[in-house]
């Protein structure tokens, strides 16, 4: 096991199309965590940014713009680019300075302006961009492999699309509890059906929306909050930022094809299960020591599959669990008590961080009216593109 | 664009791959630099077909006009396409494509046979880009 770092901040921007830039979202989201942290930015060792796409090359910036904007101070910088895991890397950088010795607190931003409409790649022709040619040859949205995912679950589990309308039902009546998401109204079951077809068997309320947001976290080392007075804070125990294992098997996006098994055997367990397994082997905790999980939920088909990837349920069960209330407040282990993304959409440089903001504000007992009774573990879980993995635990 | 991804008329058209010669990992898309098998030396990449029929895995479909670089006429209404992730037994991989128009997902179910065909994926007034297709057989077992 490796050392822990503290949570002193937590902040974001709220979520929503607010056609403003990025450097806004980020910035408020910054001054938010320092300011919960009850530190200025002049404390600040370093800062460590989530990237997103500026207009232009080389355009991916993040950490030095974020610095500018707060004021230049001097501070050490760092920008890091992993598609929907870019928080968790940022915050995995942020981590390594701190119990590196290199830096006492750090500042950790990400935000993003998503463009209208379906993501897609950048310009140009790229034939050597996976991403560009599963655009290009098949239309593959990001919704259509989404579609893949919950028509094999039901084929092979028994999953209903009823099923699935109940994890959006669930997640709105959370999100409609959140001042910072960008969808603050409960769903009904009829609503997700009365929704136009995106990709079958999803609709659009079973797919999450493209979203401008900004979440930021101040991290220190343990020292430095224990010298701030702040004896019990919430702590970093693991950052999983794992690659899959050759061959694999489960088509993800954005490629065309899986990896061949004909000459080596998979892995025991996906890719996802693997990000999860990582990070309970760096934590010593496992998926029976959950208070509740921040999960992916790019669809809601999704948010199933991340029950059983989590260990939370066997193969199979994760529509089970969700009707038997486990996952719901008040359940087991309740997830997504954010809204998750069915409540903010996707403002991808700054999700998987917004997901780390909201289980500090649960294992504080700040929760408020989305509050996880005694909740003293969390997990996150997400998956970026290109196979970067993503999952971190958090305990008071 | 994919140059070298397939070849072949009618019966004869095959998705290209290539397989390497020290562990015989398989690649679609053809993998022509290194083998990616973290257990292996690298042998050389040698080209070979892929199966022609393989396995539903799953389908879904577009409803909605997918972005550029797709390329379709905004001035047409859009006709939403048919997407197969289908799985070849001999190669043990998943290969998505687009089925041929007119079959749509009331036409499909998981683990129902279907086979490559060439398809146009568009044409413009000198050019016609081909494609695969995948089509299904009607072998449901
Ligand atoms: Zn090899």
């Amino acid at each position: 096991m490796t050392g822990e770092v503290a949570v002193l901040g937590a902040g974001m921007h709220p979520w929503g199309k607010w056609g403003r830039g990025f450097v806004e979202y980020g910035v408020t989201a910054a001054r938010a965590a320092l300011a919960d942290a009850g530190l200025e930015w002049r404390d600040i060792g370093s800062i460590v940014g989530a990237d997103t796409v500026r207009g232009g090359y080389p355009g991916y910036v993040a950490g030095a713009t974020f610095a500018k904007a707060l004021g230049w101070q001097g501070a050490r910088v760092a920008s890091v680019y992993a598609a929907c895991a870019s928080g968790a890397q940022a915050v995995a950088a942020a981590r390594a300075q701190i119990l590196a010795g290199l830096a006492d607190v750090v500042l950790v931003v990400g935000a993003d302006a998503a463009p209208k409409g379906f993501f897609r790649p950048a310009g140009g022709d790229r034939p050597e961009d996976p991403d560009w040619l599963r655009f290009r040859i098949l239309g593959a949205t990001n919704p259509t492999y989404f579609g893949l995912y919950a028509r094999r679950r039901i084929a092979v589990h028994g999953d209903t699309v009823e099923d699935f309308a109940q994890v959006k039902v669930k997640n709105a009546a959370l999100g409609a509890l959140n001042p910072y998401a960008r969808y603050r109204k409960p769903v009904s079951a009829e609503e997700v059906a009365a929704s136009a077809v995106v990709a079958d068997p999803l609709r659009l309320l079973d797919i999450c929306a493209t979203s401008d947001g900004g979440a930021a976290l101040v991290l220190s080392s343990m020292e430095f909050a224990r010298r701030r007075g702040v004896a019990e804070p919430v702590r970093i125990r693991a950052v999983s930022t794992v690659t899959p294992t050759y061959p694999n098997t489960v088509l993800d996006l954005p490629d065309i094809a899986t990896d061949s098994a004909a000459a080596v055997e998979p892995a025991t367990g996906t890719f996802r299960a693997s990000i999860a397994r990582a990070a309970y082997e760096e934590a010593g905790v496992g998926p029976e020591d959950l208070s509740l999980a921040e999960v992916y939920d790019l669809s809601t088909a999704l948010e199933l599959q991340w029950y059983e990837d989590l260990g939370l349920c066997g193969e199979g069960e994760g529509a089970k669990l969700l009707r038997e209330g486990a996952t719901a407040p008040g359940g087991r282990i309740p997830v997504n008590t954010s809204g998750g993304l069915a409540s903010f959409g996707e403002a991808v440089p700054a999700q998987a961080i917004a997901q780390v903001c909201e289980l500090t504000w649960q294992l504080r007992g700040d929760a408020g009216a989305r509050q996880v009774e005694h909740a003293r573990v969390g997990i996150t879980a997400n998956q970026g593109l290109f196979g970067h993995g993503s999952a971190v635990i958090a305990m008071r | 664009m994919v140059t070298g991804w397939f070849a072949g008329e009618g019966d004869d058209f095959t998705l290209l791959g290539t397989r390497c010669s020290a562990c015989a990992s398989v690649f679609f898309p053809r993998e022509d630099s290194h083998c990616r098998n973290p257990g292996c030396d690298s042998g050389d990449l040698v080209e070979i077909p892929l199966s022609r029929r393989g396995r539903v895995w799953s389908y879904t479909d577009s409803q909605y006009r997918p972005p550029s670089p797709y390329v379709t006429d905004p001035e047409l209404p859009w006709e939403p396409h048919t997407l197969i992730a289908v799985e070849l037994a001999a190669e043990r991989i998943v290969v998505l494509g687009q089925a041929v128009p007119g079959v749509t997902v009331a036409d499909l179910a998981v683990g129902a046979e279907v086979e490559v065909v060439p398809g146009v994926l568009h044409e413009d007034g000198e050019t016609v880009w081909t494609t695969w297709h995948w089509r299904p057989t009607g072998v449901t077992a």
